[in-house]
C-alpha cells in the first residue's frame, strides 16, 4: 500500500510536470494564429524549439509509469479512450515534425505553420476531453470500448478549458522570453486568458460538485471544506497577483517579467490538487483504485532506485539546459 | 463489419513499429559518427572534421525528430491495441521501459537542445560533452528496449500468478538468453546503417564532383568502418542464429525452410518457395549439407524442423524465410563492398571508380532495409506467440470495434506515407545544399573560440536598439 502510494505520487508528479512544461509549448502553438508577422512566428518557434522534445518526454514517462506501476489502469484507460488518444498522437506527430521542417522550408512554410498550430490545438483539446471524461466516470465493461461516452458537453468544455489554460502558460512564457511588440501582445493576451481560465476553473469545479455525489461528499462532508478552502482562496489570490504583474508592464517600466509564469504554474498546481482531492484514491473513477491496480512489489521496488536517482538528475540537467538558453530569444539565426 | 480486430491491430502495430525503426537505426549510428567527427576535430583541428560534423548534424536532427514522434505512438499503442497484453506483462515490461525513459529518453532530449542549438552558447568541450551524451542516450535506449523485446522472445526469471507475469529475478529477466546477441547485432546494425548512409551520400558527391575533399574524407573513414564492422556482423549474426536454434527451434526451421520433424544433412537453401499447405518447399535450390555444417558444425548434424510442432504453432514461413535471405544477402553485399574498397584503395581508385561509387550510392538505404528485414525475422518468426511459448498473440488484443482500428490504421498509412515523402524531400534538399562553406564555419566559430563573446556583443546591440524603440513607444 505504501509503495503503491509512492507511485501514485510519482504519477501525479509526472502528469503535473507534463502539463506545466508541454503546456507552455503547446500553448505557443495555440497562440500562434495571433502572431501573424513572419518574424514573430520565427521568434515564437525559436523560443521553444530547444525544449519541446524534453517537455514531451514527460508524456512518455507518465505513460510508462502507469504501465509499470498500474498495468490494469494503463490497459483500461488507453483502450477505453482509443480514439481521443490516437487523435492526440496524430496531432503530436504533425506539430513535432513542424519544428524541424518549418525552418528548412520555403514554399511549404504555411503548411508547417498550420501543422504546428493546428496540431498543438488538437493535442490540448484531446487532453482536456480525456480529463473531462475521466472525471465524469467511465462506463463499465465492453461498453466502454465501443461507445462514444467520452463526447459529452462537459468533456467538450474541459477540452476548451485546457486549451485556454495552456495558452495562458504560453502567453506568460512569451512575456518572460521576448521584448518589444511581442511582449506587449503577450501581456494583453495573458490577461484575457487569465480571466477565461479562472472562469473555466470555477465552472468545472461547480459542475463536478453539483453533478457528482462522491465529489460533493469529499468536499463538504465532515467540515472537509474548512481545510480544503485554501485551494479556491489561494487560486483567486494568485490570479489577482498575476493580473497585477501583467498590468504593471503596460502602466510603467517596473515589472518582474518571469513572475506571471510562476503564478500561472501555481494556478495549474492548485487546479490539479483540486482534481486529485476529488478523485483520490481512484485511477479510473469509481472503478479502479491505485491499490487494486498496483503491480506486484517485486516490480515496484525494482524501479524505486531508478526514480530516486534519475528524477533529481533529470531535474538538474533540464535546469542547466534552460540556463544555457536563458534570457530573451534573439532574432538572429543561431545553432546548427 | 467482419474483419477481425486482431488482424487489424497487428497490422497497425507492425506498420507503425516498422516505420519507427527506420529512424533509430539511422540515429544511433549517426550520433556515434557525429561524435567521432567532432572528437577528431577537437583533437586534430582539421576543419574538414568540423565540416563533416556540422553537415551531418542536420540530417541527424530531422531523423531524430521523426524517431521521437513515431516512438511516442508506440509507447501508447501497447495499451490502446493490446490492453490484455499490457495488463499481464506490465509488471515485467513496464519497469524496463520506465528505466528506458529515465536513463535514455530524458538524457537524449535534455542534451539534444544544446547539441543542436548550443554551438554559440557553450564552450567546445561542453558542446562535445552534449554530443557524447546524446550518443550514449541512444545506445542506452536501445539496450532497454531490446531487453524488453528479448524477454518476449526468450522469457526468463518470471513466474505466472493468476494469469499475470511477476518477476522472480530481475537479473534473469534483463540478461535473458537472447538479449546479448540481439543487442550486439542491433547496435552494430545501426552503426553499419549509418556508415552506409554517410558513404552513400559521399559517393554521390564524388560522382557529381562536388565537395570533393569533404566527401573523400567521409568515404575513406566509412570504408574503414565498414571493413571492420561488416565481417564482424556476419560473425555475430551466425552466433545469433545458433542462439535462435537453441531457444526457438521453430523459428529457425522457418528461417531455413526445414519441414521434416527432424532433418539430417540439411542443405543450405539459396532459393525456395516454402509452401504452408503442402508442408514442403517448391522450386528448392540448395547446397547439400552446408546447412548442417553452419547450424551444428558437423557434416550431417540433425536439426528440428517445422513439422515437429502442429500447424497452428508455426509462423508464416515464406515471410520469415525471405526476410532472412534479404538481410543476409545485404550483409554479404556489404562485406563485398568493404573488400572492394580495400582493393581500390591500394590502386588509388577509391574516389574515382565509377562502378564502385555507383554501387555505394545504391547501398545508401540498404542498411535500413536489412534492419527492417531482420526485425521481421525476429517478430514474425516468434508468432503465433507474443511471449514465446507462453502467450498467444490472438489472446491479448483489445476488443475494440474493428471499424475504429481500421480508421486509425488508414490514418497511419496516410500520415506516415506523407511524412516519409516529406522526410525524403528534405533529406534531398539538405544533400543538394551540401556542407557549410569554410567561411561560414569560421564566422560561426567566433562564438566557440571565445564562448559568449560574440553573443554578448550582439546582445548589447540589440538591447540598445530595443530600449530605444520601447521609449519611443511609450511616448
Ligand atoms: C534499437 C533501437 C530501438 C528500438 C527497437 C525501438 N526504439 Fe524507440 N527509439 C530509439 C531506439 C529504439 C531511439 C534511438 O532512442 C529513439 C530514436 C530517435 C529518438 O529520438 O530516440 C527512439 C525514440 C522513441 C520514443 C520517443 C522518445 C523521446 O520522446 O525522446 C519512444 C516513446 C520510443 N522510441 C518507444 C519505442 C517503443 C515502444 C518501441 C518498441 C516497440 C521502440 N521504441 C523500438
Ligand atoms: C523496432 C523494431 C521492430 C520491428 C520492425 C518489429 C516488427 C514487428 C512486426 C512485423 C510484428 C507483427 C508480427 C505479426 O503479427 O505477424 C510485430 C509484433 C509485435 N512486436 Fe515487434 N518489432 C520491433 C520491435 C519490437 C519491440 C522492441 C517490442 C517490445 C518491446 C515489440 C513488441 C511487439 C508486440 C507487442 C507485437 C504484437 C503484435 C503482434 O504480434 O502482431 N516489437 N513487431
Ligand atoms: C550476413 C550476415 C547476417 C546474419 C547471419 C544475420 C543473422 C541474424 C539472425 C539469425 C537474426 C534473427 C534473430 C532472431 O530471430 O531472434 C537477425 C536479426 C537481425 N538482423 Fe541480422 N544477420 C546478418 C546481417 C545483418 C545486417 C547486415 C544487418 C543490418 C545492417 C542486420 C540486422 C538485423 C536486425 C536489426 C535484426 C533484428 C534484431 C536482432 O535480432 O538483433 N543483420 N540477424
Amino acid at each position: 500500500m505504501d509503495i503503491a502510494l509512492f507511485y501514485f505520487l510519482v504519477l501525479g508528479f509526472s502528469i503535473f510536470m507534463y502539463v506545466l512544461l508541454d503546456g507552455f509549448d503547446l500553448g505557443v502553438g495555440i497562440l500562434y494564429p495571433w502572431f501573424n508577422q513572419e518574424g514573430e512566428r520565427d521568434h515564437l518557434m525559436r523560443s521553444i524549439s530547444h525544449v519541446w522534445d524534453g517537455n514531451e518526454t514527460w508524456l512518455v514517462f507518465g505513460g510508462v509509469v502507469l504501465f509499470a506501476a498500474f498495468p490494469a489502469a494503463y490497459a483500461g484507460i488507453t483502450s477505453t479512450f482509443y480514439l481521443p488518444i490516437m487523435l492526440m498522437l496524430f496531432a503530436l506527430i504533425f506539430r513535432g515534425v513542424a519544428f524541424e521542417y518549418r525552418f528548412k522550408s520555403n514554399t511549404s512554410r504555411p503548411y508547417w505553420d498550420l501543422a504546428f498550430s493546428g496540431g498543438s490545438a488538437v493535442v490540448a483539446f484531446c487532453q482536456g476531453m480525456l480529463l473531462g471524461s475521466l472525471v465524469q466516470g467511465v462506463p463499465e465493461g465492453t461498453n466502454s470500448l465501443s461507445s462514444f461516452h467520452w463526447v459529452t458537453p462537459f468533456s467538450v468544455f474541459t477540452g476548451f478549458a485546457v486549451m485556454a489554460g495552456y495558452a495562458l502558460l504560453a502567453a506568460c512564457y512569451l512575456f518572460m522570453k521576448s521584448r518589444g511588440r511581442i511582449q506587449q501582445h503577450a501581456a494583453t493576451m495573458a490577461k484575457r486568458l487569465l480571466i477565461i481560465t479562472v472562469f473555466a476553473m470555477v465552472v468545472v469545479s461547480l459542475w463536478t460538485v453539483l453533478s457528482q455525489v462522491e465529489v460533493r461528499q469529499r468536499w463538504f462532508d465532515n467540515y472537509n471544506f474548512l481545510w480544503l478552502s485554501p485551494l479556491p482562496i489561494v487560486t483567486l489570490l494568485v490570479s489577482f497577483l498575476a493580473w497585477k504583474d501583467l498590468s504593471a508592464h503596460t502602466l510603467n517600466g517596473t515589472y518582474r517579467e518571469s513572475r506571471p509564469f510562476w503564478y500561472a504554474a501555481t494556478l495549474f498546481l492548485l487546479g490539479f490538487a483540486g482534481l486529485v482531492v476529488g478523485l483520490f484514491p481512484y485511477l479510473i473513477p469509481r472503478q479502479l483504485t491505485f491499490m487494486e491496480a498496483a503491480s506486484p512489489d517485486s516490480s515496484l521496488f525494482f524501479l524505486v532506485p531508478g526514480i530516486c536517482i534519475f528524477i533529481p538528475l533529470i531535474g538538474a540537467y533540464t535546469l542547466w539546459g534552460y540556463r544555457v538558453f536563458s534570457g530573451k530569444v534573439e532574432d538572429y539565426q543561431e545553432g546548427y | 463489419m467482419d474483419i477481425d480486430v486482431a488482424i487489424l491491430s497487428r497490422i497497425q502495430f507492425a506498420f507503425t513499429v516498422s516505420f519507427h525503426i527506420i529512424f533509430p537505426s539511422i540515429t544511433i549510428g549517426l550520433a556515434t559518427l557525429i561524435a567521432i567527427f567532432e572528437g577528431m576535430w577537437l583533437k586534430t583541428h582539421n576543419p574538414y572534421y568540423l565540416q563533416l560534423a556540422k553537415f551531418w548534424i542536420k540530417p541527424f536532427a530531422i531523423t531524430f525528430g521523426m524517431g521521437v514522434v513515431s516512438g511516442i505512438v508506440l509507447s501508447y499503442e501497447f495499451g490502446t491495441n493490446f490492453s490484455k497484453f499490457s495488463e499481464i506483462t506490465g509488471a515485467v515490461l513496464g519497469p524496463l521501459m520506465a528505466y528506458e525513459v529515465l536513463t535514455a529518453f530524458f538524457m537524449e532530449a535534455g542534451f539534444l537542445g544544446v547539441m543542436l542549438f548550443g554551438w554559440q552558447r557553450v564552450g567546445r568541450k561542453l558542446h562535445y560533452f552534449a554530443t557524447l551524451t546524446v550518443m550514449v542516450g541512444t545506445w542506452v535506449s536501445a539496450f532497454w528496449i531490446i531487453v524488453a523485446n528479448s524477454w518476449m522472445q526468450t522469457p526468463a526469471g518470471h513466474k505466472i500468478v493468476n494469469g499475470k507475469f511477476e518477476v522472480e529475478s530481475w537479473m534473469e529477466v534483463i540478461f535473458n538468453p537472447s538479449m546479448p546477441y540481439r543487442l550486439t547485432h542491433m547496435l552494430m546494425a545501426s552503426l553499419i546503417t549509418a556508415t552506409f548512409v554517410v558513404a552513400g551520400i559521399s559517393a554521390y558527391y564524388l560522382l557529381k564532383k562536388q565537395n570533393i575533399p569533404f566527401a573523400k574524407k567521409a568515404m575513406s573513414m566509412c570504408m574503414w568502418f565498414a571493413l571492420v564492422l561488416t565481417p564482424l556482423q556476419v560473425y555475430v549474426g551466425d552466433l545469433h542464429g545458433l542462439n535462435v536454434q537453441e531457444h526457438q527451434p521453430t523459428k529457425l526451421a522457418a528461417m531455413e525452410g526445414i519441414w521434416p520433424e527432424e532433418e539430417e544433412s540439411v542443405p543450405l537453401l539459396l532459393f525456395a518457395m516454402p509452401n504452408m499447405e503442402t508442408e514442403t518447399n517448391d522450386y528448392e535450390l540448395g547446397i547439400p549439407n552446408l546447412g548442417s555444417l553452419i547450424l551444428t558444425h558437423s557434416w550431417d548434424g540433425a536439426v528440428q524442423g517445422l513439422k515437429a510442432v502442429p500447424p497452428e504453432d508455426r509462423p508464416n514461413v515464406p515471410l520469415v524465410f525471405w526476410s532472412f535471405r534479404l538481410m543476409v544477402g545485404i550483409g554479404f553485399g556489404m562485406v563485398a563492398i568493404a573488400l572492394f574498397a580495400l582493393i581500390l584503395r591500394r590502386s588509388g581508385g577509391l574516389y574515382e571508380n565509377k562502378a564502385f561509387l555507383s554501387l555505394v550510392t545504391l547501398f545508401t538505404p540498404m542498411g535500413v532495409i536489412a534492419v527492417v528485414a531482420g526485425w521481421y525475422v525476429v517478430e514474425i518468426g516468434r508468432q503465433p506467440w507474443i511471449v514465446y511459448n507462453l502467450v498467444r498473440t490472438s489472446e491479448i488484443v483489445s476488443p475494440l470495434p474493428p471499424e475504429r482500428v481500421l480508421f486509425t490504421l488508414i490514418m497511419f498509412v496516410i500520415i506516415y506515407s506523407l511524412l516519409l515523402g516529406v522526410y525524403l524531400y528534405f533529406m534531398r534538399k539538405l544533400i543538394k545544399k551540401g556542407p557549410p562553406s569554410m567561411e561560414a564555419l569560421e564566422q560561426q566559430l567566433i562564438g566557440m573560440k571565445a564562448p559568449g563573446y560574440a553573443l554578448a556583443w550582439v546582445k548589447s546591440l540589440k538591447e540598445k536598439d530595443n530600449n530605444a524603440t520601447v521609449k519611443q513607444g511609450d511616448k
